[in-house]
């Protein structure tokens, strides 16, 4: 796998709208690599025979009926909203973006 | 110097291509059970699977899967007996989990395609427009932003979020690029829009509105100089929010694009917005290259794997195609096209099929909905389907077709009932509608009328025929237009003579 580069931690910065010094990149590139290198070794485990999983049991076509139940209150649903207006779930403005 | 559309055309080879998004109309959300009514007040139809709070865990509504594989069966595509949901990771707020659950690379359906007809300089032509794939997702929050003078995102102060619709089963078509319209291609994407959308209406899966945003459109398009082989560079258009938007935006952006290359420009992929005003795009965000929303298989949810059995019971519950429909009742009734068009466009096709099955004669079902009913609508201001029931109208038009009623006693029956006078039946007692239909008390009204005018009549047992009109309407008056006018004028002529 390739080295994480300091413009790949800017680019995945970016996108996770996350804000980061230079200092920060730097630091940050280092601690993915580390960590990438650990789940790497999964893959020397890994090989044809397994299929990739991802869900832990083997099951499907879990349904249910399309029946409503009571959502939460407006109250409720907001009570754990960092700031909010009109009824409303209230969020900083979103720059550069449309 | 500008080109317009039609230089445009000339020049260069549009190649088009169509995602639609679809909201299910299933009554929950499409992981969780809460409602999916539109127009609820805000955050009232949320829980913690659609807020995307800690520990939420998300169940798939199976009536949504039932739905997606109907449109895909519907849309001549094959069904995945394996497919998965996957997260599409974005930092958006209109999405709280900070993730769409959408499906990637293992959708429902399958290599489809739909036969769309137009009316082209050389008659009428049909498009075959393939469709690459159609997968289920849900449905994002709505975000309100406030402060900025234009009510855009730029200069806005802050946004409020109402996640109501957040997590309402959305299901994404997508065509495969749609080339050879040449200048057609605006048309052939309203043509396929269109009947889209009465696939889904007859399938009942959707309410298909576009104004509310149940049936969405983006419009992909890029240029190329014709004959040239190659495959522009797109653009993709959305807010497109009506079928006459869907051809003026690809309109106005084939315009825009052939300016550019004209000038020797470059086309930027990107995502523009249609103004609804000016029938123009303009820039939106810049979008997020597919591999920045790093999908990853849900493992919240698991495989749906449908089996042969469900497919096929799903397959016979599939109703007529709706293009077939039409021309199969079309050729029944024998109606010609433009009437046939304006039923089409009054919404009245179903509701004459139902008069019809329930004994009315074609053509008289036809003239009494589009006409008379419709007119009356016209002037309240509501659908023709909501002044009367289709089993009055049969019953009116069975008493024409006795001769118990004529057209313009009908035309009296059909009032009293849409203004709550009661049935056909009570309103003809009520009103004292019947047709006079008596020989001998009709024979009283016509001696009266020979009395009358002698000469008149006179002159018709001398042969002149047309001269009868004037007692016609003595004996109408008479009868206070409650007779037949056929049978009066028969019956007039046979005793002058002339019968």
């Amino acid at each position: 796998m390739a080295a994480i580069s300091r413009d790949d931690v800017a680019h995945l910065a970016k996108l996770a709208r996350v804000e980061m010094t230079p200092d920060e990149l730097d630091h940050m590139a280092v601690e993915l690599e580390q960590i990438l290198g650990a789940v790497k070794r999964v893959q020397e485990v890994a090989t044809a025979d397994i299929p990739p999983t991802s869900h832990p049991l083997s099951m499907s076509n879990i349904f249910r009926d399309d029946v409503v139940k009571p959502s939460l209150t407006n109250e409720e649903a907001l009570s754990g909203a960092p700031a909010k207006a009109e009824d409303r779930f209230k969020v900083p403005q979103i720059l550069g973006e449309e | 110097m500008t080109l317009d559309y039609k230089s445009a055309t000339e020049k260069f080879e549009p190649t088009l291509g169509l995602e639609v998004h679809v909201e299910l109309n299933t009554n929950s959300k499409m992981f969780c059970s809460c409602a999916t009514e539109f127009g609820a007040s805000p955050n009232t139809q949320t829980c913690p699977v659609c807020l995307g709070l800690p520990g939420a865990l998300p169940v798939v509504n199976g009536k949504a899967i039932e739905s997606t594989i109907l449109i895909g069966l519907a849309l001549n595509c094959s069904i995945a007996p394996y497919s998965r949901f996957a997260r599409k990771n974005y930092f958006y707020p209109d999405m709280p989990k900070n993730f769409q659950t959408s499906q990637y690379d293992e959708p429902i359906c399958v290599d489809g395609y739909l036969d769309v007809e137009i009316e082209t300089e050389d008659g009428p032509k049909t498009f075959r427009v393939d469709i690459e794939r159609v997968h289920m997702e849900e449905d994002t929050g709505k975000s309100l932003h406030v402060g900025g003078a234009t009510g855009r995102i730029h200069g806005a102060e802050y946004s409020l979020l109402d996640y109501n619709r957040a997590g309402i089963p959305l299901v994404e078509i997508v065509t495969r690029i749609i080339p050879g319209t040449g200048k057609y291609a605006p048309q052939v994407a309203r043509a396929y829009v269109t009947q889209l959308r009465d696939i889904l209406r007859a399938l009942g899966v959707s309410d298909v509105k576009m104004e509310q945003g149940s049936l969405r459109c983006d419009a992909n398009v890029s240029l190329a100089p014709i004959g040239s082989g190659i495959l522009g560079t797109r653009s993709e258009t959305k807010n497109v929010n009506s079928l006459r938007s869907v051809e003026r935006a690809l309109t106005g952006e084939i315009e825009r694009q052939a300016n550019r290359l004209e000038a020797g420009e470059r086309i930027i992929q990107e995502t523009r917005h249609f103004l609804e005003e000016s029938g123009l795009t303009r820039p939106g965000r810049s979008k997020e290259q597919a591999e920045d929303y790093r999908y990853f298989p849900e493992p919240d949810l698991v495989p749906v794997t449908p089996d042969a059995k469900w497919i096929e019971e799903l397959r016979a519950k599939l109703p007529e195609n709706p293009a077939d429909r039409r021309k199969r009742l079309q050729k029944e009734w024998n109606v010609p096209d433009a009437e046939m068009t304006s039923l089409i466009n009054a919404e009245l096709m179903d509701v004459v099929e139902e008069t019809i099955k329930l004994g009315a004669e074609p053509t008289r079902a036809r003239t009494w909905w589009l006409g008379e009913i419709s007119r009356l609508a016209n002037e309240k201001e509501v659908a023709p389907t909501s002044l009367i029931t289709t089993a009055f109208v049969a019953e009116i038009i069975a008493l024409i077709s006795s001769g118990d009623l004529t057209d313009k006693l009908a035309r009296q029956v059909v009032e009293g009932v849409v203004s709550g006078e009661g049935s056909p039946a009570e309103v003809i007692e009520k009103r004292g509608l019947k047709v006079v239909s008596d020989d001998s008390a009709l024979m009283v009204a016509i001696e009266a009328a020979i009395a009358a005018q002698p000469d008149t009549a006179e002159r018709i047992r001398g042969g002149n025929i047309p001269a009868v009109g004037a007692l016609i309407g003595a004996v109408m008056k008479a009868t206070g237009g409650q007779a037949d006018a056929a049978k009066v004028r028969e019956l007039l002529l046979r005793h002058l003579g002339q019968g």
